[in-house]
């Protein structure tokens, strides 16, 4: 196979994490809306704690992103 | 250290290549998704065999120091009872930090404090600097450049606060700062488990942390530049295929608006996740 051609379908391949980082999104704001109208009053509290497992989650993505960028422009 | 390879473009559709090679007309400005990232010397600089030019990347981290400073000077010049605006902005950024500060590592905090503000502010400061647009047709050494796109600035930091964890650790712990490693309570078989797991966690600590940064400010930009040339791609299209550019150019606005959201989400992480470590090392030997 030409290298090239490899490159081009490594870097698809690495963009593959989005898959798992939408899940976790998913499950992340899911979870807190759904504790959020439990108990509202509790809600304001917690925000920060979501934010903060967003930002590590959407981490795993970028990971993926990068690694594809790598393939690409640093080889 | 992402530089864009001469001619990478080869090989993709011939339209597409025409319309990238379009791109690289001077009339465009920085051509290709990975060329804002690229740091280039104002004033050229050796000592010995290093390179030490002055780049744009150290002219945004000046500016960007250069400006926290005259606002705090500023902000904390009168220190009325009541404050003003510029003072009730500094007074609610010191509140903020005070505040997760406190939170997160409770009373041995409070020594923290100023470490703590000063990386969260440089990295807002800094990643809010890079979302300013470049001057139209100013030279590409002085297009804005956002400094924590680059990694071994956000490791650089990174390391800082594993270095200050493990010498605060040792210092006030001594030895019992390794029960970190071994939290006590376990089953004596589950520790041949746990402990190698805990190191490993510990040793990428530092890694992720810088990464998360610099990666976050990386794609940010780089799907940014992405989306305005597609804008530009589609209004070098033929007749009313011009029309179609308010697509890209509307994904464009949202995404910048995501980026303004992630420049101040990110500080906030680098900062609290800081802060966790620190209470890690402060309360080693309680658990």
């Amino acid at each position: 196979m030409e290298v090239e051609a490899a490159k081009l379908i490594g870097a698809g391949i690495a963009a593959v994490p989005l898959a798992g980082a939408g899940v976790g999104l998913g499950l992340i704001f899911g979870n807190f809306l759904a504790g959020a109208f439990r108990n509202p009053s509790a809600a304001a509290a917690n925000q920060q704690t979501m934010l903060l497992a967003f930002a590590l989650t959407e981490f795993t993505g970028l990971l993926g992103f990068v690694i594809a960028m790598i393939i690409l422009y640093a080889f | 250290m992402i530089l864009p390879r001469p001619g990478s473009a080869k090989g993709t559709d011939a339209m597409i290549g025409s319309m990238i090679e379009g791109l690289r007309t001077p009339s465009f400005q920085a051509a290709g998704p990975m060329e804002q990232f690229e740091v280039l010397p104002i004033i050229p600089l050796t000592l010995g065999n290093i390179d030490v030019s002055f780049t744009n990347s150290s002219l945004w981290m000046v500016i960007g120091v250069g400006l926290v400073i005259a606002f705090f000077f500023a902000a904390t010049s009168r220190r009325a009872l009541i404050p003003g605006r510029l003072q009730s902005v500094a007074e609610i950024l010191h509140e903020f930090v005070a505040n997760l500060v406190r939170d997160t590592i409770g009373h041995d905090g409070k020594k923290f404090f100023p470490y703590v503000f000063t990386l969260f502010i440089f990295i807002l400061v800094a990643n809010y600097l890079g979302l300013i647009p470049s001057v139209p047709g100013s030279a590409h050494q002085f297009h804005v450049f956002t400094t924590t796109s680059h990694i071994i600035v956000t490791f650089a930091l990174a390391l800082l606060t594993i270095s200050i964890v493990v010498v605060y650790g040792f210092a006030k712990n001594g030895l019992k700062f390794l029960k970190l490693f071994a939290p006590s309570g376990l089953p004596f078989a589950l520790y041949f488990l746990i402990v190698p797991i805990e190191i490993i966690s510990f040793l990428s600590r530092p890694i992720s942390l810088g990464v998360r940064l610099f990666a976050n400010m990386l794609a940010g930009h780089i799907i940014l530049k992405l989306f305005a040339m597609f804008v530009t791609m589609l209004l070098a299209a033929p007749f009313a295929f011009k029309a179609l550019a308010i697509a890209p150019f509307a994904g464009s606005v949202a995404i910048f608006f995501l980026e303004l959201l992630v420049a101040a989400l990110q500080a906030y992480v680098f900062a609290i996740l800081t802060c966790i470590y620190l209470s890690d090392a402060a309360h080693a030997a309680d658990h």
